[in-house]
């Protein structure tokens, strides 16, 4: 039992941790410009085979810095050459304009990839056991995940919260005209903001590549997930990303462990089982077999009873 | 004016052009493929449709069926059932006398209600479908009809060759399923239940897991399950991104255990796999690239034709389906669909891989069958990736017969 529990905290919170990579940089969007970028976890997706390509060409570490700072451009470029012209059209123009994008990548990726899963183990530099718990070695490689993951946390609420650039930044997305009059160029902080947050989808990338498959689809398995966090963690707060990430890893996890259903709860009750058979059915589902619709669940709660989210500062 | 009437007489042309070109392809034995392609499947659909081109103008070089040549038609379904309805139809409008398909059995089961009801209703008109890859044994059996032949061996089938290594390996004490929530990977559980307690009753059955399909991204929390119930084996129908994650997640926890897998050497996957499945991935199939000492004939013109990293002959059963196709043709003396039909029930025809035989009573094809471990010392490797499949067991087509309570009516 104290087996099982360990183990699915640590899983759980690992696998909150690379939920909170992958999702940080839409969250840093989000808040700072009000887009919802849909094409982010495109980005994630160029990350990968940008860090396994370069890899390959110049090692493992230099690809973990260039990867990101390619992201990083081609951000700066969807921003300025792309976005920017859509602003002004609105909301709706600038989700569907990060929509086609994320079509349009997934196409690029296919053509200079093709459509099978490419072998991105994981770098022979890393792949090594870290420690060893209950006699299971664990990977250096998640441990490496978990110091990427907060460090970008910890980035993040410093650059916003405690840097002049960020308190600039912050005041632009509310009063743009008042910050452009005290003379800040304000399109350059939103080219900068759309950088950092392609970069860091691009650092989720190299490392989420090999944690997971690098395959053409991994964009579109990937962004339905990355949604709820934002959603449940409050649109646009950082913190609140980070909590409903590590929350639904770690729920998530221990929900596979529970071999039980509603059934087994019944009987435990002295209840009496339900004789309708689509009913019987139900209620037999095991919560494992449940576990990975739990975030789901957890965004349609979270909409119904809080919509700004966990730790939202405007409704969604 | 004259750039007018110049306009007008190309438009002419064309029209002629279109015109001309219907008779003539009305000449052809039309075949409608309906399998993804596109969207996140179309790997696997756009591979096979290359075999199917392959093996056409194999067909067609040669002079075609009864001197009819083949054309193929192909539709994209996006593996959805109501869009494959939907294709068929137009594959029928447009002439299409086989489908085929191969991809979903949840496509495949509404494929053959929708042939079945159409050929009912349009006697002369009859279609008939061709099934290469869905394999729940429900479309051999209860949901059986005249019209529809498979030529993959089905889940029962497979998991009884499985049966047969494990009854032989008296190292496997402890078994694990994990297997996708769905009417595929609960059949693959059922079989392996039934199977496992008739070929080697003392082997344990410890984990009998369904995880949503094509869900999970982090299978870790399942490999912790499957390391506390001390499985030495895991058996898993799971495909694609369900299969590979899972491997993935294993290879991480350091779980050593035998991979019995339906799809881990399925298109794409030995390269993503890696070394690290060497000595314990396993899988069942009627071919892979070492079962004979050199590359069969074919295999070798398909990569020749073919240059991509991922063309190899991976369907062989397409193969034989395309060759049993022409075997009945010329038994038959005819191109009409029913009597294709009736010419295929219980035709034997050897392969370079031994005899098979399409089943009479279930329209069940039945091809030798082998399970094969991954292995770096192999002549021939997967998808350039230096690691190749070697045979454990070969099963002949006849001891893959499963029972069936398939009772079709014929025309």
């Amino acid at each position: 039992m104290r087996e099982i529990v360990a183990f699915s905290l640590l899983n759980g919170a690992v696998y909150g941790l690379l939920l909170f990579m992958l999702s940080s940089g839409l969250t840093l969007i989000f808040s700072m410009m009000g887009v919802l970028n849909f094409a982010h976890a495109s980005v994630f997706m160029l990350g990968a085979y940008f860090s396994w390509q370069i890899s390959r060409w110049i090692g493992f570490w230099p690809a973990l810095v260039v990867a990101p700072l390619l992201c990083g451009l081609i951000g700066a470029a969807i921003e300025r050459y792309g976005l920017r012209g859509v602003h002004r059209q609105g909301h709706v123009a600038e989700i569907l304009f990060t929509f086609g994008l994320a079509y349009v990548i997934g196409e690029l990726v296919i053509m200079g990839w093709g459509r099978n899963p490419i072998e991105n183990r994981v770098p022979a530099v890393i792949d090594f056991a870290a420690f060893r718990v209950f006699g299971t070695s664990y990977p250096f490689y998640k441990v490496l995940m978990t110091l990427i993951s907060v460090g970008m946390f910890t980035f993040l609420y410093l650059a916003f919260k405690r840097t002049r650039v960020g308190l600039v930044i912050q005041a632009a997305l509310t009063h743009p005209q008042m910050v452009g009059a005290l003379g800040h160029d304000v399109p350059r902080l939103f080219v900068l903001v759309f950088a950092i947050g392609s970069a860091l989808a691009g650092l989720a990338g190299v490392i989420g590549g090999f944690a997971l498959l690098t395959e053409p689809n991994m964009a579109a398995a990937l962004g339905p997930i990355v949604f709820v966090v934002v959603v449940v963690g409050g649109l646009g707060s950082i913190p609140g990303a980070f909590v409903a990430s590590m929350l639904i890893g770690i729920v998530q996890t221990f929900a596979v462990a529970v071999d039980y259903s509603l059934m087994d709860l019944l009987r435990t009750l002295g209840a009496s089982v339900p004789a309708s058979p689509f009913l019987r059915e139900v209620v037999s589902v095991k919560l494992a077999q449940a576990a990975p619709m739990i975030p789901y669940l957890l965004l349609v709660l979270v909409l119904i009873v809080r919509p700004r989210g966990l730790m939202g500062t405007r409704e969604t | 004016m004259r750039e007018i009437l110049h306009r007008i007489g190309k438009f002419c042309l064309a029209l002629a052009a279109l015109l001309a070109a219907v008779p003539a392809a009305a000449d052809t034995l039309r075949i409608g493929y309906i399998d993804p392609l596109s969207g996140g499947a179309a790997s696997a659909g756009l591979n096979a449709q290359k075999h199917m081109v392959f093996f056409i103008d194999q067909i067609n070089a040669a002079g075609g069926l009864n001197g009819q040549k083949l054309e193929l038609l192909s539709y994209d379904n996006k593996v959805n059932p109501q869009e494959s309805l939907i294709m068929l139809k137009k594959a029928i409008d447009e002439g299409a006398r086989i489908i085929m398909q191969g991809n979903g059995s949840s496509v495949a089961l509404a494929l053959t209600d929708a042939v079945l009801k159409h050929n009912e209703r349009n006697p002369g008109k009859e279609v008939l479908f061709f099934n290469y890859a869905a394999i729940d044994p429900a479309l051999t059996n209860e949901k059986c009809n005249f019209w529809h032949f498979r030529f993959d061996a089905d889940v029962d089938m497979k998991m009884a060759a499985f049966g047969d290594v494990i009854a032989k390996d008296k190292d496997i004490h402890k078994v694990y399923l994990i297997n996708q929530d769905y009417s595929f990977g609960k059949a693959v559980a059922a079989a392996a239940h039934r199977i496992l307690a008739a070929k080697r009753p003392d082997v344990q059955i410890v984990g009998d897991e369904l995880h949503p399909l094509q869900k999970v991204q982090d299978f870790s929390p399942y490999v912790a399950k499957i390391k506390a119930s001390g499985a030495d084996t895991v058996i898993t129908g799971n495909w694609s991104n369900d299969m590979l994650l899972l491997f993935k997640a294993g290879k991480d926890a350091g779980l050593k255990v035998n991979w019995f897998t339906y799809y881990g050497g399925g298109l794409g996957s030995v390269p993503a796999i890696g070394k690290d499945g060497v000595g314990y991935l396993k899988q069942v199939t009627e071919h892979h690239k070492n079962v004979m000492p050199t590359l069969l004939p074919e295999e070798a013109a398909f990569e020749k034709r073919f240059t991509d990293k991922s063309d190899e002959l991976y369907y062989w059963r397409v193969r034989n389906m395309f060759h049993m196709l022409q075997a009945a043709a010329k038994k038959a003396k005819s191109n009409d669909p029913v009597k294709i039909a009736k010419a295929l029930e219980g035709l034997r025809m050897d392969t370079p891989l031994g005899p098979s035989e399409m089943r009479a009573d279930n329209h069940q094809y039945l091809q030798p069958l082998f399970v094969s471990t991954l292995s770096d010392k192999t002549k021939y490797d997967v998808e350039k990736s230096g690691l190749g499949f070697k045979t454990d067991e070969k099963i002949a087509a006849a001891d893959t017969a499963m029972p069936t309570t398939c009772k079709m009516t014929r025309p």
